[in-house]
């Protein structure tokens, strides 16, 4: 198992009632993985989509990219800038 | 100059950072918040180290499609009352093409790749994130 940091935004972070956290999963995981751990520790984030949009180290990636211990997962909202 | 800024934005400093003799035409986008149905203002949050790296990504695009341009880009965090401007982009090129296209170019980035939410506040005290679960 590896610890993952997860954050969270704007409406996730108050579904999550917190900005950051750590979720352990079998690492090497997948982004998806990591989403179904965020929503089993946090249940009030069944809000969240299932399929949301996800940064990985500062990187928009998709959820079948490959996350190892220590990695930044965002789980972002739909984009509302400008 | 800071590209996120919780201050107000000023149209000034972004045309200085893009003028110059060498380039005739200059473009400037603003977006302002509207006050529909009684928003007052919006507040704005960011992801801010992925914004800011995004933005240098769609700059350094826009570079290498206009290389005679120069582009400069200010977004706000934060709470902005109705009216005042949310973003400010400033584009300048030898000629006035490149420099609309150049414009439009990142605004239309800025859209699509930034991560940055906002949540619309009313005059009833009510306040409802765009574009969010509920």
């Amino acid at each position: 198992m590896g610890k993952v940091s997860v954050r969270f935004f704007a409406r996730y972070a108050e579904l999550a009632g917190c900005t950051w956290s750590q979720v352990n999963v079998e690492t090497p995981a997948t982004v998806a993985d990591v989403v179904a751990a965020v929503r089993e520790v946090f249940p009030a984030t069944s809000a969240i989509p299932s399929r949301p949009l996800v940064a990985l180290n500062l990187r928009q990636v998709k959820l079948d990219a490959v996350v190892n211990e220590g990695d930044d997962v965002a789980l972002l909202p739909p984009f509302a800038g400008g | 100059m800071m590209t996120l800024t919780r201050h107000p934005l000023d149209v000034g400093e972004l045309l200085a950072e893009v003028q110059g003799p060498e380039r005739g035409g200059t473009c400037v986008f603003t977006g302002s918040v509207r006050n529909d149905d009684g928003v007052t203002a919006i507040e704005y949050s960011a992801y801010e180290p992925m914004a800011s790296r995004e933005i240098d990504e769609i700059l350094g695009v826009a570079r290498g499609r206009w290389p005679g341009a120069r582009v400069a880009l200010q977004h706000r965090l934060g709470i902005v009352p109705a009216g005042e401007a949310s973003i400010v982009i400033a584009a300048a090129a030898p000629h006035r093409d490149e420099a609309f296209a150049a414009c439009r170019y990142v605004i239309e980035e800025v859209k699509k790749r930034l991560p940055i939410w906002k949540k619309e506040m009313r005059a009833d005290g009510s306040a409802t994130w765009v574009g969010q679960p509920a």
